[in-house]
Formats: C-alpha cells, sequence, structure tokens
C-alpha cells in the first residue's frame, strides 16, 4: 500500500456508481499517491473506464446515473464529485487521454495549444513555448517541429496519441487519466507510449487504465485489480504481480480468466 | 518456391469458391447491377436533357442579340418597341434576393443546428425538428402573399418610401423558408461527429459553446457547406416568393427596397403570358434559364471541392 509518508493526491471514498439500476461500481476505496503510476488492471466490463471517468467528471454530459461516495483532491480537500464543484475547474487539473487518439480537426500546434485557449491564453509567445514543452515532453517535438500548421490527421496513429498526450500536458495538470492509451497501437507505438509514461511521473499523477498485464507490470508504481464493480485488491505492482493477497488477483494474473 | 506454392494453393481455393456458387445467383446479382446503373443513368439523360433543351433553344436567341449585349446592357424590356436584351438587371435581382435570404437563414440555420445538435435534451429535439421541418412543407405560394400582405407593410412602417413589392420582404421570406434545409442538415453532419471527438475537448475543460464552435462545426464542416450550398441552391431557384413579392420589374439595381424581378420570376412571368413560342420574346426564357443552369452549376462544383477539401475529419 501507499505508505503514508507518501502525499495521497487524490482520494476515492465508499464510491458506488450506478448506470440506471446497473451497479458498476461497488464501494471502492483508493488512494492516489502524488508522482506515481497507478494502472487499474482486470477483465473487461469490470468498472475501469467507469472508475476514471469518474475522476474528471466525464459522466456529467451523460443522463440516468447517480452515485454515491466521494473523490478528494488534495490539498484543498474538496470532493470533486460534489454537485457544487464546477465540472470545468476539475477538468483543468485532471486532464484525460483516450483509448482512441482523437486529435481535434485541427493544426497540430492547435491541438496542443486547445487546452490554453480555451482557458483564454491568447498571447502567441506564451503559447508557442507552452506548445513545444508538451510536445517535447510527449517526445514528438523533433518529428513535428517543421509541421506545427499541418493538419493533425496526417499524423500517424502512434503519433496521433503522442499529440493527445501533449495535449493533456499542455495545461499543466496535477492527475492526468489514460483509458487503455495504447489499445489501439502497434507494438512499437506502444513502447514508445509506455516510456513517455514512465517518464512523466516525475512531474504528475498518473491514472492509467490497461488491460495488458505486462503493460502494468512494466509502468506502474500501484496497481489495483478490479473484478465486477469491485476494487478487489490494490498495492505495489510487484506485489500484485508476485504474491498477491487474493485468490481471484491470482487466479486473473495466472491467466485463469479475462 | 515457397511462395509460388502459396500463391497456387489461393487460387484454387477462390476457384472453388467461385464454382460453388449457383449460376442463378450470379445472373441475379448481375441483373440488378444493370438495372441501379439505368437508374444512375436515366437521372443523368435527365440532367443532360434539360441542359441539351436550353442551349438549342438559346442559340436562335444568340443568333439576334449578341453574347456581349448580353452580358454588358443594363436593361432588360425583351418586351418594349425599343427591347433591350441585358440580363443584368435579373441577375442582380437574383443576386439581392438571394443574399438577404441566406443572411437570414444561414446564421439562423447555424444556431438552430447547434442547438439541436448540441444542447437539446432527444425529447425536445424530436418535437422541434418536425416542427421546424414544416417550413419547407407549406407552398411557396403561401410564403409569396405572407412577404406581399404582411412582411412588407411591416417593413414599411422602418422604411416608409419602400413600396410595396420590394426585394426585401421576398428575400426575408426565402430566408424563413430555406432555415429547415440549412438547420437540417447542418444538424445531421454535427450530430455525425462522434462523441469521442467532443469528449477530447470536454476533458480539456472546454464548455458546450466552445466544444460546439471549435471541434463540432470544423469536424462537420463538409456536411455543414453542403447544408450551406443547397441554400444558395433553393435560393437562386426560388420562383413563386419573388414573383409575387418583388415586383416582376427588371431593375438594374442593388437597393434591397426597390422592387426587381430575378431570372426565375422573369421566366414564369413570359411562359404564363401569350409570347407566341418562337418569337425572340419566347426565346428569351430559354436564354435567361441557360444562365440560372451554369449558376446552379458552378454552385455544385464549387460544393464538390469544398467536400473534397474538407472531407469528413474524424
Ligand atoms: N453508458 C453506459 N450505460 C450503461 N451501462 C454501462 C455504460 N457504460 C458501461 N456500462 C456497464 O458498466 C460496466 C463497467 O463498464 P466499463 O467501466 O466500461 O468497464 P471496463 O472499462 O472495465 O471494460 C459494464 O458492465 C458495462 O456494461
Ligand atoms: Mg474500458
Amino acid at each position: 500500500m501507499p505508505t503514508e509518508l507518501e502525499n495521497i493526491k487524490a482520494e476515492v471514498k465508499d464510491l458506488n456508481f450506478y448506470y440506471g439500476d446497473v451497479k458498476a461500481l461497488k464501494g471502492v476505496n483508493l488512494k492516489i499517491p502524488e508522482k506515481k503510476v497507478i494502472s487499474l488492471i482486470g477483465p473487461s466490463g469490470c468498472g475501469k473506464t467507469t472508475l476514471l471517468r469518474c475522476f474528471n467528471r466525464m459522466h456529467d454530459f451523460y443522463t440516468n446515473h447517480s452515485h454515491t461516495g466521494e473523490i478528494i483532491l488534495n490539498p484543498e480537500g474538496v470532493n470533486i464529485l460534489d454537485r457544487k464543484i464546477d465540472p470545468i475547474e476539475v477538468r483543468m487539473r485532471i486532464s484525460m487521454v483516450f483509448q482512441k487518439p482523437n486529435p481535434f480537426p485541427k493544426t497540430i500546434f492547435e491541438n496542443v495549444a486547445y487546452g490554453l485557449r480555451v482557458r483564454g491564453v491568447t498571447k502567441r509567445s506564451v503559447l508557442l513555448e507552452r506548445v513545444e514543452k508538451a510536445l517535447t515532453v510527449s517526445a514528438l517535438w523533433n518529428e513535428v517541429k517543421d509541421r506545427l500548421d499541418q493538419q493533425a490527421f496526417n499524423l500517424s496513429g502512434g503519433q496521433q496519441q503522442r499529440l493527445c498526450i501533449a495535449r493533456a500536458l499542455a495545461i499543466d495538470p496535477e492527475i492526468v487519466l489514460f483509458d487503455e492509451p495504447t489499445s489501439a497501437l502497434d507494438p512499437i507505438a506502444t513502447a514508445r507510449i509506455e516510456e513517455l509514461v514512465s517518464e512523466l511521473k516525475k512531474e504528475v499523477s498518473i491514472l492509467i487504465v490497461t488491460h495488458n498485464m505486462q503493460q502494468a507490470g512494466r509502468i506502474s508504481d500501484y496497481t489495483g485489480f478490479m473484478y465486477m464493480g469491485e476494487l478487489v485488491e490494490f498495492g505495489d505492482t510487484d506485489k500484485i504481480f508476485t504474491n498477491p493477497k487474493e485468490k481471484l488477483t491470482e487466479d486473473y494474473i495466472s491467466g485463469h480468466f479475462g | 518456391m515457397f511462395k509460388l506454392t502459396d500463391h497456387q494453393s489461393s487460387n484454387s481455393k477462390k476457384m472453388r469458391l467461385k464454382s460453388s456458387r449457383g449460376f442463378s445467383a450470379r445472373i441475379y446479382e448481375k441483373i440488378i447491377e444493370y438495372v441501379l446503373f439505368l437508374a444512375a443513368l436515366a437521372s443523368v439523360f435527365v440532367t443532360l436533357g434539360i441542359a441539351y433543351v436550353l442551349i438549342s433553344e438559346s442559340i436562335p436567341f444568340f443568333k439576334v442579340v449578341s453574347i456581349i449585349d448580353f452580358i454588358t446592357d443594363k436593361q432588360w424590356t425583351p418586351l418594349f418597341a425599343d427591347a433591350h436584351f441585358g440580363i443584368r438587371p435579373l441577375l442582380a435581382g437574383t443576386f439581392v434576393t438571394t443574399a438577404i435570404a441566406l443572411i437570414v437563414a444561414i446564421p439562423v440555420g447555424s444556431v438552430i443546428a447547434i442547438y439541436l445538435s448540441e444542447y437539446a435534451h432527444p425529447r425536445a429535439r424530436e418535437i422541434l425538428k418536425p416542427i421546424l421541418e414544416l417550413l419547407s412543407a407549406i407552398p411557396t405560394v403561401v410564403y409569396g402573399y405572407f412577404a406581399l400582405l404582411f412582411v412588407s407593410p411591416l417593413l414599411q412602417k422602418i422604411f416608409v418610401n419602400m413600396t410595396g413589392f420590394n426585394m426585401l420582404s421576398a428575400g426575408i421570406v426565402m430566408g424563413i423558408m430555406i432555415i429547415p434545409y440549412v438547420s437540417s442538415l447542418s444538424e445531421d453532419a454535427m450530430r455525425a461527429v462522434p462523441m469521442h471527438m467532443r469528449e477530447g475537448s470536454f476533458a480539456m475543460g472546454a464548455t458546450r459553446l466552445q466544444t460546439s464552435v471549435n471541434v463540432v462545426v470544423p469536424a462537420a464542416f463538409s456536411g455543414i457547406s453542403a447544408a450551406y450550398i443547397l441554400a444558395v441552391s433553393r435560393a437562386i431557384g426560388e420562383t413563386m416568393i419573388v414573383a409575387i413579392a418583388a415586383g416582376m420589374q427588371p431593375n438594374f439595381t442593388l437597393n434591397p427596397t426597390e422592387p426587381a424581378s430575378t431570372i426565375t420570376a422573369y421566366i414564369v412571368q413570359v411562359s404564363l403570358g401569350d409570347l407566341p413560342h418562337g418569337s425572340i420574346g419566347y426565346q428569351t426564357i430559354f436564354a435567361a434559364g441557360l444562365t440560372l443552369l451554369l449558376f446552379t452549376f458552378a454552385l455544385n462544383i464549387a460544393g464538390h471541392f469544398l467536400k473534397k477539401k474538407f472531407g469528413e475529419r474524424y
């Protein structure tokens, strides 16, 4: 478990989530330490995406769902699931990279600058500096620096996903959520993204959903195993993979189901 | 060597596959293909036929009136003793009424499309959309009298010196009629933009409005521009409203408060009159019709290129 010495960036408390009558999350408790990579694994349909999308209030755009419980964001200690909290403010601090690369129909530059523009930044020099930094961190700068004004759709799938990472980083988020960011990519592009994620934790807390166990093992400090809406086990990645406490975790890790 | 055998085996597999299909099934599919092809061909022939009639009937006209006069003369008075055959007054009337209609229809239609696609509750959309589409189901004759008897007197309260027949009221009412063309097609295009694109924008902290304007509209641009082009074609081709409310007097002016005639209004006027077939006066309608065809054709080509340049980008 994350030790008490570490700073806890966010904490999920007794979270239950319902799609209509279907309970998709059952009493989830989870601590997200600062500047670490936390991965969530588990079979398809176990609620990983549902949990992830609670963190940036993505469910707000859809109807017929409800929840009980809290997600506390530190240092303020506010419950970001509270209706009184402006979801836009939450998304300004917690950004997200999706399963399928989803660049906007804009130039490479404008894609990365998007988050800054919606925050009202218009000064060209500021935008340039932030875009360059985000693209450098995402290991894309050298590939695109000469064609920043080209359409983002001209990039390869792997490059598009790194562009989406740059877009998510340009706003200096405190947490970045990744929902199976490599499931649509080839092995080489996947390796580059994994490298990047490990590098990023110097700056931000990372919560990554993956159904690729090897990937979780390679990149994360902590791993949570979910099953049918419950967080079955959570702990050091090494522990989870070599010596899990729960029988269910062991079965999943050793490939008995899923 | 290896490759060769590989290729051979796949080839023989294909042949077996082919021969296993029934002969009649293949014939049936071929027949369907030809029927569909003929249907497509028919529409091409109709278009070509229209172009043929317009061109062949215009040739005698252009033997009497030079193309230069047709383009440069500032008067259109084919039925007067002192006949002039300058198309420009009719073009000006078409241009002004179309422009007014678009100034009304494009902003209003686009805003409605954004509302229906990005804001409206599904139930509200289900109710509003058919009501809106009803606007384009109203007979244009009704719109024409609405423009003449209701909108024009209303506008005369602002423009006191305006005549009862004027391009402004015809254009505005034409714009109202076209709104559903713009809003319906634009909305379809915007709704076809996949949700994950919007989510990408929301996840960056964008509002609904920012997402609609900066992401959804650009992504749907090709469909939206198709809607705009349809609106333009519809406005250029609209006949009844301008014939009733704009005055049917060829008038070389860009002032919307004046009465004027458009190409289409002129064509009905002459078609309904008692000019003998074959007279120069009668032939003018083919020259005017040909001009109209050229304009709509150019628009379609422009639309095609727009579509190519901004294909769906998601
Ligand atoms: N929009 C939705 N409406 C209703 N049920 C949903 C919706 N999204 C997901 N679910 C259900 O919630 C459960 C968890 O889904 P999800 O979080 O997507 O799982 P995972 O990401 O682990 O594959 C599944 O049983 C799924 O069918
Ligand atoms: Mg998922």
